[in-house]
């Protein structure tokens, strides 16, 4: 073995919280094979993991306490304060802001503008992304370790050839995906997650109009997307992030979703 | 019920089990979960669509959870975060036996109580360090040092007192 970085107390607690790369983990594996008093830490701290949720995990099955839950619907002056939700958003402002972004042209055959619907589509798209990444226990309706299972699934549903995108190289990993219904229509979501638990999603339906279209780019609340029709598709990449890095992952969505 | 309100619900079994792990007391945390919500839709304005209800609704309780140690006087030492006064737990076991021990709330109590709060929300709450330097509002550096020591801590309380899972005996 060449001599490879030191392994700290940092690492073996990244590598017990299942916090590190692939890479990493063989790294720290390779290590712990010949250090008995770190590998013994190790599976310590991982009982302690797995004694703590014996200990506390029969909470989660309990019912919400109803005081509890009336505290947070009984009392809408806080929602009323609130802005008003992304759904309901006017999509003239969409409209508005897709307008004045767009102009990055991906190929040569360039339809009209997604108008009111294609601002529509990633209103519902960014919705979408806000409500399933903050989901803990259920992000997914299908986990990755599934994966050919959830692509025939909804490749079935919306009567489209999908794949997941492969965004390794972005540093994102496949977390699953699930089937969503956009008014009538079937839609998919297929979630990633990098390293840092930032996660993204990537959204297609069956698109309102045919013709393919430019990406475009719209921002708001902290969370943008690129979204863009292709041969009667719509589709859609929702990420808190800014939009160089996220074209730069748009591109490979693109070219990992686009009809063969 | 809209998303924002769900997303808030979703949380409540996840309060509820670290506050029940911080506190033993399943009285005292069911309160401080109640606390946190209450706080939560006062500030509800402030919460950023998109952003990460989790933490931010743990950073809620925890900050709570200080203010009322703090409203009894009674605020672990910032000088001396070995040392735990927590107000809001109940008294300390008697030193342990062998059997008191195998309780792992028990052996949680004996950690101080900056070092508990990590432990929980890494080991059980699953939080990633960033997010319990979010929460705790403190650097990640602390948060993996406090890692670090509760850890250890607690693999020596649990092993000095025969865990049976654990051979290696100082």
């Amino acid at each position: 073995m060449t001599a490879p970085d030191p392994v700290t107390q940092e690492d073996l607690h990244a590598y017990v919280d299942g916090r590190l790369e692939p890479a990493d983990e063989l790294r720290i594996e390779a290590w712990l094979a010949e250090h008995p008093e770190d590998a013994a830490a190790v599976h310590a701290y991982r009982l302690q993991n797995s004694r703590l949720h014996d200990e506390f995990d029969s909470i989660l099955d309990q019912a919400i306490p109803p005081e509890m839950e009336a505290i947070v619907t009984g009392r809408p002056r806080g929602a009323a304060r609130l802005p008003r939700p992304w759904m309901n958003m006017a999509a003239s402002i969409l409209l508005l802001l897709a307008g004045g972004m767009g102009g990055w042209l991906l190929h040569g055959t360039q339809g009209p503008p997604p108008q009111g619907p294609a601002g529509t589509f990633a209103d519902v798209a960014m919705g979408a992304h806000r409500v399933f990444v903050a989901e803990v226990r259920h992000p997914v309706e299908v986990p990755a370790t599934q994966e050919a299972h959830l692509v025939a699934w909804l490749s079935k549903r919306l009567g489209t050839k999908l794949r997941a995108p492969d965004l390794t190289d972005a540093g994102f990993s496949l977390v699953g995906g699930r089937l969503l219904a956009e008014g009538d229509l079937p839609a998919a979501q297929f979630m990633y997650e990098d390293s840092g638990g930032q996660r993204l999603t990537v959204y297609v339906r069956a698109a309102d109009e045919t013709g393919d279209t430019a990406f475009r780019f719209v921002a708001k609340d902290n969370v943008s997307a690129f979204y863009w029709m292709e041969r009667a598709f719509a589709y859609a990449l929702v990420a808190p992030m800014e939009r160089t890095r996220l074209m730069a992952i748009a591109h490979k969505v693109y070219g990992d979703l686009s009809p063969r | 019920m809209d998303d924002i309100h769900r997303l808030i619900v979703d949380q409540i079994p996840h309060l509820r089990r670290y506050a029940r792990a911080l506190l033993r007391n399943p009285d005292a945390a069911d309160d401080l979960v109640q606390e946190c919500l209450t706080r939560a839709m006062d500030r509800l304005h402030l919460w950023k669509p998109g952003s990460n209800m989790r933490a931010w609704l743990f950073s809620i309780l925890h900050n709570q959870h200080v203010n009322a140690a703090r409203r009894l006087n009674r605020r672990p030492d910032k000088a001396d975060p070995e040392r735990d006064h927590d107000a809001l737990r109940p008294a300390p076991p008697e030193q342990g036996s062998r059997h008191e021990v195998r309780d792992l709330g028990r052996a949680l109590e004996q950690l101080p109580e900056e070092q508990r709060q990590v432990v929980l929300l890494v080991g059980l709450e699953g939080l990633s360090y960033q997010e319990t330097a979010e929460v705790l509002d403190v650097p990640s550096g602390t948060v993996m040092s406090r890692l670090n020591r509760g850890r250890q801590l607690l693999r020596e309380i649990m092993e000095q007192n025969g865990t049976p899972n654990l051979r290696r005996v100082k």
